[in-house]
């Protein structure tokens, strides 16, 4: 398979810096340097902080995957990098850097959409995606329903959250029960020695009259913080397992039923599941069994390729390649809401041009 | 020596090739916002404009600030990743030090830039243009600064710099050449490191990490 596209992905997006290298759908290397640790005080990304660290972890990122994949840059077919979304400070330090990389190297430069490089990474795992596939994105950014007919140029968004993302709600709940930043992998944790019927909360956006496919969060959230609240007034004891697991289980239910629905009403007998709460055992167990009973294919990818990480864009990068599709031109830039609907910034040599035509 | 330098430390997106005598090429667009589209085109103009192939640079000069950090960045992660593919070193030139090559004064003066927030990052330079203190940021009516100022920041507090003149900017062929002068008479440049002078904004923007429109 040697003649299958080469890429370097880099992403900057939030607080990973991760530069991963794919050949094909095979994945070669996947470094990642994570500031999480710094934000963990503030309880959420500080967006100069994570800049700072992107910038000093560039260039030894980017060492540590060639090393890994055992290549240099000049056996690349071309460099992808998140465009957006994302935080636009840290987004630009990634763009900036894959630009100088594409044009020491005279390699074709890709800025990618970060949200179907999320779906894209399954394809390093389970390989090339069926056409078309559904998308349930969960993370500390985004919670959407997403249904791809051609993962390089088509990508159409079907629903996601009015209010919060569904990572944000664990990051909160972590905070209300004092378990720290990010809040994920401790709740997943905690929830495992609770019982999740313990306590009924709310499912947001369930109604029959509520938009089928859209999420909301933020009730769960203010639901969850009363009821603690509550317990604590009282001068009762939280019990914290339990909360977490019903937690836990209002926000899985809610998203798995959803994104089953979704597959149904469309016809498509492939989910994919990805974004960082992909990591979450619940959510990955409860997908499952509703995927099973309506006889829909799950692909989830391993939790290390569910959060951002270079090797997502890589493999958008590769598929890009492999379907010749256009690459970005040097003035590429970082656009912190780019839309879903974009997977690729084009070329804009005929708007530059329009530029200096007016210059 | 064959040096590409270049800065994004200030509202200029500036970009030359210099051969240690004399600039080859310059480009030099102002647009504070857009540094990040402009550098990399930028620096493939001038190296076509001189007649030069990329591999054959001996190394890059970059300034490093101080600046604000968004744009800064733009320039020391592009000359780190350049330096990187196409190793070469990378030297580091205090932005300030490059306006004050530049200055055209006869006695001490300082150098002023926008750091925003109503402050302004300086430097003060003998009649020699040897830096006597700075970098550092602060009020412009905190400041103690020579009587005659250069830059940017000088101009938007004329209260405090009373006397100012060229250039506003720093320019990436007057950096070049103070690169290829200090490194001809063996003095080390700075590392690859931004100049920031202030701590991270430590605050978690409310609905952080939503950044898909609802
Ligand atoms: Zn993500």
């Amino acid at each position: 398979m040697a003649d299958e596209p080469l890429v370097l992905g880099i992403e900057t997006s939030c607080d990973e810096t991760g530069v991963g290298i794919v050949r094909g759908t095979t994945l070669l290397a996947d470094a990642v340097a994570s500031s999480v640790n710094d934000h963990a005080r503030f309880g959420g990304v500080v967006p100069e902080i994570a800049s700072r660290a992107h910038l000093e972890a560039m260039v030894p990122t980017i060492q540590r995957a060639l090393d890994t994949a055992g290549i240099k840059g000049s056996d690349l077919d071309g460099i992808a990098v998140t465009a957006g979304p994302g935080l636009a400070g840290a987004l630009l330090v990634g763009v900036s850097a894959a630009k100088a990389y594409a044009w020491a190297l005279d390699k074709p430069l890709y800025g990618v959409n970060h949200l179907a490089s999320h779906i894209c990474v399954d394809q390093l795992e389970h390989g090339r995606l069926p056409q078309p596939t559904m998308a349930l994105l969960v993370s500390g950014g985004h919670s959407s329903l997403l249904l791809s007919a051609d993962i390089t140029t088509d990508v159409r968004p079907l629903g996601s959250t009015i209010d919060d993302a569904a990572g944000e709600a664990f990051d909160k709940i972590a905070r209300v029960l004092g378990l720290g930043f990010p809040g994920g992998p401790v709740v997943d944790r905690m929830a495992r020695d609770g019982d999740p019927k313990a306590i009924r909360f709310p499912r947001g956006l369930s109604g029959p009259k509520d938009p089928e496919y859209d999420f909301s969060f933020s009730g769960l959230k203010t639901a969850v913080a009363r009821w603690v609240e509550a317990k604590r007034r009282a001068g009762e004891t939280v019990p914290i397992a339990d909360v977490a697991a019903s937690f836990q289980e209002a926000v899985t239910d809610v998203l798995t039923r959803k994104a089953v629905k979704a597959c149904k009403d469309s016809g498509v007998d492939h989910l994919m599941i990805g974004g960082g709460v992909a990591a979450n055992s619940r959510l990955r167990e409860m997908a499952q069994q509703r995927c099973d009973k309506a006889g829909i294919v799950l692909r989830v990818p391993r939790p290390g390729l569910c959060t951002d990480n270079g090797a997502m864009v890589a493999a958008l990068g590769s598929e890009m390649v492999w379907r010749d599709r256009a690459p970005s031109s040097f003035d590429l830039s970082a656009d912190s809401s780019l839309p879903v609907t974009e997977v690729s910034v084009p070329h804009t040599d005929l708007h530059a041009a329009a530029h200096e035509a007016l210059r | 020596m064959l040096l590409l330098a270049f800065d994004t430390a200030t509202p200029a997106v500036t970009a030359a090739v210099h051969d240690g005598t004399r600039v080859l090429a310059e480009a030099h667009q102002v647009d504070a916002r857009r540094h990040g589209e402009l550098l990399l085109p930028s620096i493939d103009r001038v190296l076509r404009e001189a007649g030069v192939d990329k591999h054959s640079l001996t190394g890059i000069a970059v300034g490093v600030g101080p600046g604000p950090y968004t744009g800064l960045r733009v320039g020391l992660v592009t000359a780190a990743t350049l330096g990187h593919a196409l190793g070469v070193p990378v030297h580091g030139v205090c932005t300030l030090d490059a306006i004050a090559h530049q200055a055209e004064v006869t006695g001490p003066f300082t150098v002023a830039t926008d750091a925003r927030r109503k402050e302004v990052y300086w430097a003060s330079y003998d009649a020699d243009k040897r830096r006597t203190a700075g970098p550092e940021v602060g009020r412009a009516a905190e400041l103690t600064p020579e009587a005659v100022a250069v830059g940017a920041g000088a101009l938007l507090y004329p209260e405090s710099f009373p006397q100012v003149t060229g250039p506003e900017h720093v320019s990436a062929g007057w950096l070049a050449d103070f690169a290829a002068q200090e490194l001809a008479a063996g003095r080390e440049l700075l590392p690859n490191v931004p100049l920031y002078l202030r701590r991270p904004d430590a605050q978690v923007p409310a609905g952080y990490k939503a950044v898909l429109p609802a």
